[in-house]
Order: C-alpha cells, then sequence, then structure tokens
C-alpha cells in the first residue's frame, strides 16, 4: 500500500506510468467524446419545453461537475505538496489548474448561451453563476499566483494555500441553488431517489461526465509529462527514456 | 507520522476549518442579498423596499395572465402559494413565460403593491423530459383527476 503511494511521488515512475496509459486513453476519450456528442445531440428526445436547445446540458453539466472535481484534485495536490513536500505534487497541482480553468470557462460559456433562449438573458448575478465565477477566478489565481514568485518553492507552498482555502467555495456552488433563491435550477441527476431527467436524456449524459472525467484525466496526464520534461530536462533518467 | 508533518497537516487543516468558518458567517450574514429574490410572502410581510429596485419570484398564477389589447403591457400574479404579488410588465417576455411557470420579474414595488417591472426572466424547472413522456404524464393526472 505505501509502496504504490510512494511510486505517486516519484518523477520516473509517474513519467512512465503516462507514458503507458496515454497511448489508450486519448484514443478511448476521442472516440467517447464524438460518440457521446452525436449520441447526445443527434439521437437523444428533444425537450417537451425547450425544445433542442436543451441540448447544451451534454456539454455544460460534465463541463461544470468536472470542474468542481477537478478543484478537489488541484487542492488535495496543494495539500501533500505543503505537508510531505512532494515536488511531484506541485507539478500536479499546477497542472490541474489551467486544465479546471477551461472547464469552468466552457460551463460558463454554455451556461449563458444557454441562458439566453431560457431565461431571457445571458447573465444573471444569482448565487449559482456568481460563485461558478470565483472558481474560475480562484484557478487563474492559482496560475497568477505561482507565475509572481520568483521563488518556485515559496510560490507552490503560496498557491497551495490558495486553493485549500479555495475548496470551501466547492460545497457552496454544489449547495447554492438549495440555499438560496436563485435562477438556475436544482440539480436535475439526483444521487438518491429518482432524477428528474428522462432516463432516454439522463444516459448520454451520465456517458458524456465519465468522458469528460476521463478528458481531464487524459489532459492532466500530458500536462504532467511537458511540465517533467522540462523540470527534469537534465536528469539522467528522462534523457535515457527519451533516447529509447 | 513524522511530528513536523504531523504539524505541517493541522496547520493546513486549521486554515481550511477558520476559512470555512469565516465564510460560512459573512455567507450567513449577507444572506438576503445572495437571495437572487423576494418571494411574494416577503413582500406580503413588507420585507422587500418600495419604490426600490427589487426581484420577485415565484410562478404564475393559472389564469391570471391579462394582456392589453392595444399594447404589449401584460399583468399577471406571482405566487409561492401561500401569498401572491400582481406584476405588470411592458415588453416582451421570454419563449418560456407560461402560466404555472417560474418567473423572476425585477422592478420596482409601488405602494399599491404591485410590481412594475422593466424585465421578466423565465425560470426553468429541472424536469428534463421527451414531448411524448409530457403528455403521457399530462394523460395520466388528467384520468386521475377525474375519477
Amino acid at each position: 500500500m505505501w509502496r504504490i503511494i510512494h511510486q505517486f511521488g516519484s518523477p520516473p515512475w509517474v513519467y512512465r506510468f503516462c507514458d503507458k496509459v496515454i497511448p489508450w486513453l486519448m484514443p478511448i476519450t476521442i472516440v467517447a467524446l464524438l460518440g457521446g456528442s452525436v449520441w447526445g445531440l443527434l439521437f437523444a428526445p428533444t425537450d417537451y419545453k425547450q425544445g433542442d436547445s436543451y441540448r447544451i446540458i451534454y456539454i455544460h453539466v460534465p463541463a461544470a461537475v468536472v470542474a468542481l472535481a477537478g478543484y478537489y484534485v488541484m487542492a488535495l495536490a496543494g495539500l501533500v505538496s505543503l505537508v510531505w513536500r512532494v515536488k511531484l505534487a506541485d507539478t500536479a497541482m499546477r497542472a490541474a489548474a489551467p486544465i479546471g480553468a477551461a472547464y469552468t470557462a466552457i460551463a460558463l460559456i454554455t451556461g449563458a448561451i444557454w441562458g439566453k433562449p431560457t431565461w431571457g438573458a445571458w447573465w444573471v448575478w444569482d448565487a449559482r453563476i456568481t460563485s461558478m465565477l470565483i472558481l474560475f477566478f480562484l484557478y487563474v489565481g492559482v496560475i497568477a499566483l505561482f507565475e509572481a514568485y520568483e521563488n518556485k518553492t515559496v510560490a507552490a507552498r503560496a498557491c497551495a494555500i490558495l486553493s485549500l482555502v479555495g475548496t470551501v467555495n466547492i460545497p457552496i456552488i454544489y449547495k447554492s441553488v438549495d440555499w438560496w433563491y436563485s435562477l438556475h435550477q436544482p440539480a436535475s441527476i439526483k444521487f438518491t431517489g429518482s432524477s428528474a431527467i428522462d432516463a432516454s436524456m439522463l444516459y448520454p449524459l451520465l456517458g458524456m461526465i465519465i468522458t469528460f472525467y476521463a478528458l481531464f484525466a487524459l489532459l492532466m496526464m500530458l500536462n504532467l509529462k511537458q511540465s517533467l520534461t522540462e523540470e527534469y530536462a537534465q536528469s539522467a533518467w528522462l534523457n535515457k527514456r527519451l533516447a529509447a | 507520522m513524522h511530528p513536523k508533518r504531523k504539524q505541517r497537516l493541522i496547520v493546513a487543516l486549521v486554515i481550511v476549518f477558520l476559512s470555512s468558518v469565516t465564510i460560512g458567517l459573512i455567507t450567513y450574514a449577507l444572506r438576503g442579498n445572495i437571495n437572487l429574490f423576494y418571494s411574494p410572502s416577503e413582500v406580503a410581510a413588507g420585507e422587500a423596499p418600495i419604490d426600490r429596485q427589487i426581484r420577485v419570484g415565484g410562478m404564475v398564477v393559472e389564469g391570471s395572465v391579462r394582456r392589453a389589447s392595444d399594447r404589449l403591457e401584460t399583468r399577471f400574479d406571482v405566487t409561492d402559494f401561500v401569498h401572491s404579488v400582481t406584476v405588470t410588465y411592458d415588453g416582451i417576455l421570454p419563449d418560456l413565460f407560461a402560466e404555472g411557470e417560474g418567473v423572476v420579474a425585477t422592478g420596482k414595488l409601488g405602494p399599491n403593491g404591485v410590481v412594475t417591472a422593466s424585465e421578466v426572466l423565465a425560470k426553468h424547472d429541472e424536469n428534463y423530459m421527451p414531448p411524448e413522456v409530457a403528455e403521457a404524464l399530462e394523460k395520466a393526472s388528467a384520468r386521475g383527476s377525474m375519477q
């Protein structure tokens, strides 16, 4: 058990792990993305009230779900970096930030595009949308904060603290539609009881959520490999690996 | 666990805990501002300010929508099933505006208790289903109410 965890702190082991996983994860993700999009956009039934405009759900909800989950990935890496001083955890934290920011931006933009025909407004300052905007600023803040320091050890520590403090926002986003009066509707997918979305629309949505998780993992590994290549450009293990 | 790491772990967890408490208290104190709109009950209880821009949200009462014949002006009642508020709006309503559906109206509450809206937004609910399913549900409920 401990050996497996220790392996994740070893750059050569992680580099090799990424090299092994990426060649099969990449085609699976691309096929699933295409398949899920076609299923959701062409084959899922139209909605009784919104017509076809509801189909943006197949991008919006998966992006939003993984944007929240991705924040925990970043914060957990920050915690490991802060407490155990594992250098690879810094790299993982920095690798997650731009991906999370992109997912959050996609959720916000698709939400605005859906909001105009459904609500009648592109943007409303309700609790869900505002807290999601704060999530975007947190991701961008971690990227900016890291670049602001000359000393990268200090930078990583500051970023870890920022991402840990930011975790407070995640349950707020998740529960915002229940705690306060908001324009955004409550969740349609329910973990307990029956969902408020018909099964014929739910299955492609669940498929897309899983696919977006896979895409996050894939981008994370590509990002990690890139960062490790830069950080360990002078190391013997990397040069041996690249030469092979 | 190494005592130094244990200490750092405790510090990190205390930071998260304290910031949660701080933000929890702030959002609790600001809950009135975080709510996007007033419910008709709050308006009835006099909690909404008069002659200032506010939002009122709820369900459009069935059969309450009256349209002027020569203008865009529409009058309707918004309810939370306890109290209701009359809203007038002179403008184009969103496509999903309908009786029995949720709305959020931005406007001024007059001393007569009527909200003169400058914007009406449709509040969509969390139900997603194909038209056939909606039709079947409607038929089933109609049959149920006849018995």
